[in-house]
Formats: C-alpha cells, sequence, structure tokens
C-alpha cells in the first residue's frame, strides 16, 4: 500500500476507466436506448421515443423462429461438443505426466488460430469437393450436402468450441480421485455404475462451466454461421449483422441484440441454479 | 474406470477419432496449401508452391496484412499503458469497488462481440471514427485491456509486496519503488500480457468487421471477405502462414512464462 499512495488511485485506474466508458458503457447504454426509436426507409432513424421497433419485432414470427432456431442449435452444439469433448478431457486428465502436457496443449492450441481460418478449413473437408464428401463418395455413398446449410454450422462450431469445453471439463477433472473409483470397482460396482454414481457427479461442476461457455459462445458466434451457412442458416447474430450493415435499420439491430444479450441473462440464471442444486446434491 | 483389453482399446481409439475431428480442419489446410489446382479439389491433382507465389501478386492483402501488424503493434502498447497503472492500483492498492472496477472492465468479454461491434458502429459514425486507425484502436482497446489487466493483476497477486514494502521503508519514494523494484519483477506477466494482446487484437473480426472503413481493413477482414466470395487454396495458403505465426508467439510466450499459467485466469 505504502507504494501506492491513497491519492494517486484516482489517478492510475483513470485511462482503463475512461477506454471503457467510452468504448462500452456509453455504446452499451446509447444501443439501448436506440432500440426505442424508428427505423426509417432508408436507414433513417425517428428523432422521437417509439414503441415501433419492438412492437414490430414482437408481432413478425420470423424473428420468434430466429431466436427458436439459434437457442435450439445452440442448445444441440452444446451437448455434442460435451459428447465430443469429456472422452478426451477424461484422457487427458489420466494420461502420463510427460504427456500430459503436450495433449493439453494440443487441445487448446486451436484457440489460438483464427476462427477464419479454422472455417475455411471445415470449408476444405466438408466442400462439395472436400475431403469428407471424396471419401465418401469413394466408398459408394452418395454424402448429403454438408456445407451452406444447418449440417455445416453444426460440425464447425462443435468443433471450434470443444476447446472451451475441453478445459473447462479439465478443471472441473480436479475434484476427481481414482481411489474412490477403485473403491467402488473393488467393492463390485459395474464401470457404468462408477461413471454415473462417482465420476459423472465429481465432474459435473466443470459439465456445468463448460455447457454454459460453449452456450452462449454459440449464440454470440457469427464468423462460423456465416461462413459455413453461406447465408442460409439464419440465426439471431447473423440476423443482427445483416440488419446493420445490409438493411440499415440500426433500431431493429439494437433491439435483436438486446434480446441476444436477454438469452446470455437467461443462461447464466439457469447455470446458477443448476450449479447451486448440484453443489447441493453432492454435499 | 476403463482398464480392460477390449474396453480401453476401444476408449483409446474413440479418443484418437475425436482428436482427429479437432485438429484435422488446421492440419489438412498444410496439404491443401500446395495444392496445384485452382480450385479446392481432393486429392490435389498435383503438388507445387503456386499459391505461396500467388500471395505476393496479392497487394490487397499484403496492405491488410500490414495494417493488422501495425494495428497489434499500436493496440499492445496502449493497451500495457492503460492497463499497468490499473493493474498496480487493483493488486496493490485496498478501496472500496475494487471488484466492481474489475468486473466493470472485464465486461466486455462476457458480451457477445456481435452486440459490442453493433454499439460501437452506431457512436463510432456519429463521430466520424469509422474506417480510422483512432476507431480501430479504440475498438481493439475494449477487447485488449481486460486481457491485459487479467494477466497484469495474476502477475502482481504472485510477487511478494514485501520487497517494495522494504524498498519505501528505507525511504524510495513510490515511483521509483515502481519502477526499480515492481516493473523488472513484473517482466514475465508483461511479456505475457503483452503476446496475448497482440494475438487477440491480431485474430480480432467481428467487432473489426464493424468499423474497417472502404480503404482501411485487416488480414482477418480481408480473408473472411475472401473466402466469402470464393474459396481456392489461396486461403489456405494464408492460414498455414498465419497459423506457423500464432505458433511462434505461443512458443515465445511458453518460454517466457509457461503458457498454461498465463492464460490461466482467462475464463474464456
Amino acid at each position: 500500500m505504502s507504494a501506492t499512495p491513497r491519492n494517486l488511485l484516482p489517478l492510475l485506474v483513470l485511462p482503463a476507466v475512461a477506454v471503457n466508458l467510452f468504448t462500452f458503457l456509453w455504446p452499451m447504454l446509447n444501443l439501448a436506448g436506440l432500440s426505442f426509436r424508428e427505423g426509417l426507409p432508408g436507414g433513417g432513424i425517428g428523432a422521437a421515443f417509439s414503441l415501433a421497433t419492438w412492437g414490430d419485432l414482437l408481432a413478425d414470427e420470423f424473428y420468434l423462429e430466429i431466436l427458436l432456431r439459434s437457442v435450439g442449435m445452440a442448445l444441440g452444439i452444446t451437448g455434442l461438443a460435451l459428447l465430443a469433448s469429456y472422452p478426451i478431457a477424461f484422457f487427458v486428465h489420466r494420461a502420463d505426466a510427460r504427456w500430459r502436457n503436450l495433449l493439453v496443449v494440443a487441445c487448446i492450441s486451436p484457440l489460438l488460430i483464427s476462427a477464419v481460418v479454422r472455417t475455411y478449413g471445415w470449408l476444405v473437408i466438408l466442400g462439395d469437393a472436400g475431403f469428407l464428401p471424396v471419401i465418401l463418395r469413394g466408398l459408394g455413398f452418395a454424402p448429403p450436402r454438408l456445407v451452406f446449410n444447418m449440417t455445416g454450422v453444426v460440425i464447425g462450431l462443435v468443433e471450434i468450441l470443444m476447446p472451451y469445453m475441453i478445459l473447462s471439463l479439465l478443471a472441473g477433472f480436479g475434484r476427481l480421485n481414482q481411489t474412490l473409483e477403485e473403491a467402488a470397482a473393488s467393492l463390485g460396482a459395474p464401470p457404468l455404475v462408477v461413471f454415473w454414481r462417482i465420476v459423472l457427479p465429481l465432474t459435473l461442476p466443470g459439465i456445468l462451466l463448460g455447457c454454459l461457455l460453449v452456450f452462449v459462445l454459440t449464440v454470440s458466434s457469427f464468423i462460423t454461421p456465416k461462413l459455413l451457412g453461406g447465408g442460409r442458416v439464419l440465426l439471431l447474430a447473423t440476423e443482427i449483422y445483416d440488419q446493420a450493415i445490409v438493411t440499415l435499420n440500426w433500431p431493429l439491430a439494437a433491439a435483436l441484440s438486446l434480446i441476444a444479450l436477454g438469452v446470455f441473462g437467461a443462461a447464466l440464471l439457469v447455470y446458477g441454479r443448476i450449479s447451486r442444486a448440484a453443489e447441493r446434491s453432492i454435499a | 474406470m476403463i482398464r480392460s483389453g477390449p474396453g480401453r482399446l476401444f476408449f483409446t481409439v474413440l479418443v484418437a477419432l475425436l482428436f482427429l475431428f479437432l485438429l484435422g480442419p488446421v492440419l489438412l489446410v498444410f496439404p491443401l496449401s500446395f495444392a496445384a489446382d485452382s480450385v479446392i479439389t481432393w486429392p490435389p491433382s498435383g503438388f507445387s508452391v503456386k499459391w505461396y507465389l500467388a500471395l505476393l501478386g496479392q497487394p490487397d492483402l499484403a496492405l491488410a496484412l500490414r495494417n493488422s501488424l501495425v494495428l497489434a503493434a499500436i493496440v499492445t502498447g496502449l493497451a500495457l499503458v492503460v492497463a499497468l497503472p490499473a493493474a498496480v492500483a487493483i493488486g496493490r492498492g485496498q478501496f472500496a469497488g475494487r471488484d466492481a472496477l474489475m468486473t466493470l472492465i472485464s465486461m466486455p468479454l462476457l458480451l457477445p462481440t456481435i452486440v459490442l461491434g453493433l454499439a460501437l458502429l452506431i457512436l463510432f459514425v456519429g463521430q466520424g471514427l469509422i474506417g480510422s486507425w483512432t476507431g480501430l484502436v479504440l475498438a481493439h482497446l475494449l477487447v485488449t485491456v481486460p486481457y491485459a489487466l487479467r494477466v497484469l493483476v495474476t502477475a502482481l497477486g504472485t510477487l511478494p509486496a514485501s520487497v517494495e514494502e522494504a524498498a519505501s521503508s528505507l525511504g524510495a519514494p513510490a515511483l521509483s519503488v515502481f519502477f526499480r523494484i515492481t516493473l523488472p519483477l513484473m517482466a514475465p506477466g508483461l511479456i505475457a500480457a503483452a503476446a496475448i494482446v497482440f494475438l487477440v487484437s491480431f485474430d480480432e473480426v467481428v467487432i473489426t468487421l464493424f468499423i474497417v472503413g472502404p480503404k482501411l481493413t485487416t488480414l482477418p477482414v480481408a480473408l473472411f471477405h475472401y473466402v466469402e466470395s470464393r474459396t481456392d487454396p489461396l486461403v489456405a495458403a494464408v492460414s498455414v502462414l498465419m497459423v506457423l505465426f500464432s505458433l511462434g508467439l505461443v512458443a515465445v510466450l511458453e518460454r517466457a512464462v509457461g503458457l498454461r499459467r498465463a492464460v490461466g485466469g482467462k475464463g474464456g
């Protein structure tokens, strides 16, 4: 404390607070306010307070469909990412110390690679003349279309978000103790029962955190749905972009943004509820 | 749990397949970047370095790359200058609202980037900041200062305050304690923060998409628009270079401080 006199404190935090006010608080409040204005044809914005934007939004089933599709897709991707990540995390957790670090780096290294590059990688694999369709045709199958539809978006996002799930699971696996499983098994519990009654409950906090992360990251993902969906998979994030950049209806884009934030808030609430209940059931 | 023969083999094969799924897109980009074809075909009809040579004939991408590097360098310097004093205040000071301040500054990382980008677009249009360096730098500070602050606060937390207290009790003025004791001890944290800020800025695409103008764009945004309109192996060549660049930077980070310690407090 002696190194930073009390009267210096405001001065020290001033730059960071100024950046936050100018690039975060002010723009976000401005955005919220804009949703209560009317978008005029040609990109104009009405000057007066108006509920027209919210009225149009809530009356149009198209936006309800987009919301349901976004949330449904995010739930599906969360489940798939969990299924794909759990064995990896379990394997890494149990690996020898000298392999463990290498495997952890392999799991998180995709995080350091641009989402555009990784999505492009999926176009290379799933595209009509790509790796997977060519192999499938070689084996005598007629592969369905794998890109520019929901299938491609789901496959790409599951892979792109898996590192977050693996990291969360690994953090949660710290509570796992092999002697506990061995005790259960030596008392005659079959492997599946050991997994269901011992391993799963103990690793639940990590599972829940991973699910929360993947869910909110899916809802806010834009690059992958845009490129792998080819403009045919309409979600909250892509619709916000289209309204803002193509249609130039900023009040509508602002209102859709607030709905996306609402989905985030709801996800946090559900997460809080479930994890408290889970903690109680373990304790 | 899994120790018997067939079960163990099945589990190992499953994990290998899942790893292949996780790393496949990045790994397949490498052979494709050496394809001799003019569109993506599998397998490539032959191998060549023509797409790497073609990169030299892409002045737009070269300019975007230069912009991205300059931007990331400016943002790295500014983010550290902004975050370091705040980190010292939060890490060493005891004041009301410390946690609230940390939450406020971390908040942008918790919200969808598409919403942040839109909010900045609407505000920046009025200020004439769209398509300007100032606008890009400010937008990138929004998402990099939180990382820098986190890493620096963590780094300060691992330093014993007693050394600083000893220096100041011997009469050293506060500023000289900071520059001669605290700052040198924080070097690994500063390197980690700089590397993370550089990577985040260099990779940022969604927010940047809203802020760029026709005359000023970054590499990820240029690549996004390129992939949106066509998919030829040129992007594979760029991707390979970007992957190698990222891995190189991470290797530097790993040597300087240890990767997992550096990203430990990040939490996605």
